[in-house]
Order: structure tokens, then sequence, then C-alpha cells
């Protein structure tokens, strides 16, 4: 009986399709879309200048120099030098290590804590799930500015050493973040978990933990990678902001937005828009790339939510 | 010999705006090792809510198994504990479903979803799983396994996702399979296999069968038994071979006179009037009463009951209860 069946296999599959991964097709269409392709490769040039420029510089970026005080971009120095003497460039591309880090490790974070949370939330229901939304709706009533407001206060009132403070600012950041993420994430959940393949998952008698894991969360995959994105600009952002006010991450250790802080001072402003300009263009230039890229990748990976 | 599921007095409610709906009412029989059993009926008359409650995929705040005993290797599955339950399912009971194309999960490769019980029950290392899936995968009438098993669901026919949920589902051995509709959402070339498929694995492996369907040819082709059931009850069980020939309640009788015979001219394909009665206006009466051909007063007011009418047939109707009702 099962021979003649075997023989009569008449179905094959598509063989333009046979070796493509998902990954893959997605990656295709990626490289169709021209802007999208130009964000990454801002980001790319962005990462490489912060992460290997200062190797190829003759300064480091605290080093204090009384006779190059406030000079104008010259050969010598490309962007000029601040009030302490100290190389622009360099500060800015050492700044941009602590921003960029910030933002992404913020971002895998809050990432993190949101998809569990969320994931959680939507499978399992019931209390577990009214506990988390209301520790999250907490978190989104109070506007995420003025909370980060007091917790840099916070920061400043207990002495924190200024070493620590960027882990913390990493911190506080995940923590203003991931409600949003979870929400999503949980509304995903709730809709996934009542597909006809849970069913057989659940029939199959397969754990919890299997199924929120292997099932589910592969699933949502393509919505985390947008949001990451997308959020690693938004905390770049907020952390300039903090630092600009001066309770993110403290001077002397630079980041943009302490760098920009140079434009409080109307001298400076008027001037000297060669110690602002820099740090500026570089948080305008990453973030909107950051955003294009996004944007891109979400036309991708998630047809359905196309504006 | 002993039954390998008996399922006695099963009863479940699901929970609506309008009220408690009781989607099974009372429905006990048993599956003998190695027998096919179908659960015949129109929409809505509660087999796939029968099939789906032997599974427990029945939860609350939706619905509830409200009584009854689903006796399986000397345990009712209905009191058992999460653990035991889910090491029983996907192993010594499996289900496939009526949508081939959303029943497997569209972000994992087909070997992942075939090897996954096997490491999950059978404990197979991923080698095993691998060698056993590909085997699995020939053995449902797939040729090229090892290409199939890097594919996504969304590469593959209806048809051949149907052959993987097979191959999923008979994977570790289960001495029970559920089918809910298996063949519905297929076309009629690929039904025909699809049954070929599960009557040869039935046969090679001594699985008993719980085949859910609205489609008379299919039970014809694959019954042993054949429950017909109307609006939550069963109201006429027996053999294939004497359902067909001397059916007795007038439901089993409109629906074998609707299909169609081979070779015979109809003006008209004849039909059963009427609409299943909504599950939330029931009173105690013969369900089928308003659309029956043969319904006597006593069908408005009484229930009857489900009788044993020899030939091994039973069936629940007034007219075979004439006698007792004059006494």
């Amino acid at each position: 009986m099962a021979t003649d069946i075997r023989v009569k296999e008449i179905e094959g599959i598509r063989p333009g399709l046979r070796k493509s991964s998902l990954m893959r097709q997605s990656l295709r269409r990626l490289m169709h879309n021209k802007l999208a392709v130009a964000g990454f490769a801002v980001v790319v040039l962005m990462f490489v200048l912060c992460f290997i420029g200062p190797f190829f510089s003759p300064y480091t970026d605290n080093k204090i120099n009384m006779a190059f005080m406030n000079k104008p971009p010259s050969l010598k120095h490309w962007l000029g030098t601040d009030a302490l003497g100290r190389d622009i460039l360099t500060r800015v591309m050492q700044a941009g290590r602590i921003s960029l880090t910030v933002g992404l490790a913020s971002m895998l974070l809050s990432v993190f804590l949101g998809s569990l949370l969320g994931a959680i939330a939507g499978y399992y229901g019931g209390l577990l799930d009214q506990i988390i939304m209301r520790i999250a709706d907490l978190l989104m009533t109070i506007p995420g500015l003025p909370l980060l407001f007091i917790f840099g206060a916070l920061l400043s009132e207990w002495k924190i050493p200024t070493d620590y403070r960027m882990y913390i600012v990493m911190l506080m950041l995940s923590i203003v973040n991931w409600p949003g993420l979870a929400r999503m994430v949980r509304g995903q959940m709730l809709s996934l978990r009542e597909r006809e393949f849970m069913q057989a998952a659940v029939v199959l008698g397969l754990r919890d933990r299997r199924k929120l894991l292997h099932h589910l969360l592969p699933n949502i995959v393509p919505l985390l990678i947008v949001m990451a994105t997308l959020n690693i600009g938004g905390a770049i952002l907020s952390e300039s902001v903090l630092s600009f006010f001066g309770l993110g991450v403290m001077p002397p250790t630079p980041t943009w937005g302490n760098m920009i802080d140079a434009a409080n001072n109307i001298l400076d402003f008027q001037n000297r828009p060669w110690l602002w300009i820099p740090p500026g263009l570089s948080i305008f230039a990453t973030v909107i790339a950051i955003n294009i890229f996004g944007d891109g990748l979400r036309d991708v990976l998630d047809p359905k939510q196309k504006r | 010999m002993e039954p390998v599921m008996n399922i006695d007095g099963l009863s479940t409610e699901f929970f609506t705006e309008e009220g408690t709906v009781r989607a099974v009412d009372n429905v006990s029989f048993k599956i003998g090792r190695g027998e096919t059993v179908c659960i015949v009926g129109e929409s809505g008359c509660g087999k796939s809510v029968t099939a789906m409650s032997v599974m427990g995929l029945v939860e609350e705040p939706g619905g509830r198994v409200t009584g009854g005993r689903i006796g399986f290797q000397g345990e009712d599955l209905l009191r058992l504990d999460k653990n035991s339950l889910r090491s029983i399912r996907g192993h010594e009971i499996a289900m496939i479903f009526q949508e081939p194309m959303s029943s497997l999960n569209p972000v994992m490769k087909i070997g992942e979803q075939i090897m996954e019980p096997l490491s999950v029950h059978l404990k197979m290392n991923k080698k095993q799983a691998r060698s056993r899936a590909i085997e699995l995968i020939t053995q449902v009438g797939i040729s090229r396994p090892e290409q199939i098993m890097g594919s996504y669901p969304h590469e593959l026919s209806g048809g051949m996702l149907q052959r993987i949920m097979i191959a999923i589902a008979v994977s570790c051995s289960p001495k029970l399979l559920i089918a809910d509709e298996p063949t519905t959402a297929l076309d009629v070339t690929i039904q025909a296999q699809i049954l070929d498929l599960l009557r040869g694995l039935k046969e090679d492996s001594g699985m008993s069968i719980l085949l859910i369907t609205h489609d008379l040819g299919v039970v014809a082709e694959m019954a042993d038994y054949v429950i017909v059931m109307y609006s939550g009850q069963i109201v006429e069980e027996g053999g294939v071979v004497e359902l067909f020939q001397n059916p007795q309640h007038p439901y089993t009788r409109g629906l074998l006179k609707s299909k169609p015979v081979m070779g015979q001219r109809l003006e008209e394909l004849y039909s059963i009037p009427g609409q299943v009665p909504s599950p939330l206006a029931l009173t105690p009466s013969c369900y089928f009463h308003d659309r029956c051909g043969h319904c006597m007063p006593v069908c408005r007011t009484r229930q009857p009951l489900l009788k044993e009418t020899g030939n091994g047939q039973k069936v629940s109707c007034w007219l075979y209860e004439e006698a007792e009702l004059y006494v």
C-alpha cells in the first residue's frame, strides 16, 4: 500500500524558491531600496569612524593643551580645538563611541525586557498579564523626558562616579523604553497564540517554554528587528538630550550631547561654531540614517504595516 | 479486546454572550485497537468539538468540558495533570487538522517541525531525529526528502503540507490518530491520496483513527464504525456496512439520500429541509423533529434515548420505540 502512494507523488516544489531562505529573500528586497541602503551605509560609516578613527588620531580626547585653546579648524586640528585645547575631531569620535554604545546597549536591553515581558504577558494572560501591563502603563503615563530628568537629577544627587554613569544612563533609557515594546509584542502574541499552528503545537505536547521561544518569538522577529533599529535612534537622541542638560554622561567623558552643551555659551555659539556643529551634525546624520534604514527594514520585513 | 479509547458521557459547553451552549451533549463511544471510527454530521453538530475535547483543546474562559470520562490506557484524560497530558499528546495521541496551510509554523523549516516531537517525546538526538524525519517524509510519499527538510511551509502545496502534518502526527507511533476533516481543504484528487496514505499507515502500524468528516464518501472509504451526530448528540451509530445498508434514523437517511449516486440522473439533488436548530434554544425534544418527515407529537416533547436495535446498530428515535411508548 505504502509503495504505490510513493509512485503517485506528482507534486513538486517550485525550483526558483528552492534555495533562498526567508532572510535572504528579505535581504534581496532590501537591496532594492536605495534610500535604506544609503542609511545603512551612513550608520556603518559612523560606527567605523567612531570605533576605529581615534586610533589614527595623534591626540587623545582628554589631553589638555593650553597652547592650542579655541583654535579654529586648521590642518593640524581638522575641526579645531575647544577651550582646553582638546582636539574636537578626536573628541567627536570618542563621543560617538559612547553615544553609539549607549544607544545600542539600551536598545538591546529594552528589546530583551520588552519582548520577554510582552511575550509572557500575552501568552499566559490572566494575573501575570495584569501585573506586567499595569507596570508598563504606569511607566507610560509619566512622560519619558521628565522621568529621565528625575532619574538624572537623582544620579547627580547620589554622586554616582562618572565612569558608572554611562551604564546607569543605558539602564534608565531601557526602563523608559521597554513598555512600548512590551505592548506591541503582547498584541502580537495575543493574535499568534490563537493561530492554528499553535493549537498544533499544543497537540504535539510541547512545553510552554518551547512554544514561546521556538514557535512564537521567531514569528515576531521581523517586528523586533524594525522596532530595535528605530529604538537605537531614539536612545541616542534621549542620551544626547540628557547629556546636554548635564544629567546624562558627565564631562570630561565626551558624548555628542554634552559636547553640544558648548552652544549654551553665547560666545561659543556665536564665535566658535566648530565646537558644536560637528557633534550636532553627527547626531543628526546618525539618527536620520538609522530612521531611514529602519523604515526600509519595515517595508521589507513587515509589509502589512506600510503606511 | 480492550478499546484504545473509551469515551463516556462527554459533555462540552461554551460560554457565549447569549448564554451557555452545550456543543457536545452526553456523547459516549469506544474506539477499538486498529479501528477507524468516523464521526459524521453537518456543520455545527459538535463533531470537531468532540475531537477538541478529547485533545484537551477546549479551554476556559471560552468553554469547558463539563462532564464525562475519556478513558485512555486506564486513565481519565480529563483528570490528568498538565505534565502527564503533555507526554500523551503528540506521543500516544496525535491529531491532524483541517487546514494544513495554517497548521504549520510559517517561520520554521519543515525539518525542524518534524524533528521536534521526536526529540521531545522519544528523546532522540539531532542526528537520529534527522534520519527518522527523512524516513517519515519518504513514508508519506514525498520524494526529495532532504530538500523538503530545508523548506518553509509556504514553499509547499496544500497536499504536501497535509502529508507533512501526517508525518509529524505519526512520528512517535501514536496509538490513536485524530483527524479533524483532514481532506476538506484539499482538492478531490489529493483527497483520495491522503486517505490512501492514512489507510496505509494504519495498516502498517495498527493505530486507531478517529476521523471527523462531513463527507459520506470518505466515511464509506475509511470507516469501520460510524457515529452520526446531530446538535451535539449521537443520533445513530453502527458498523459501516450495516449503517449504509440499513440507515434507521431519519437524519441518517436524509444524509445518505442527499449524496449524488453515480449514473443516476435527477432534476434536483435531495436536501434535508431546514437548518440545524440554534443550540441556544433547545427544548426537551428530539432536536431533529422540525426537519423530520416522520415527526410525531412525542418528538416535540420528549427526547429519545440511544437504544440498540439489533445488527449492532444504535439509534435514538421515537420511531423505534413505539412498542415501549404505548405500554
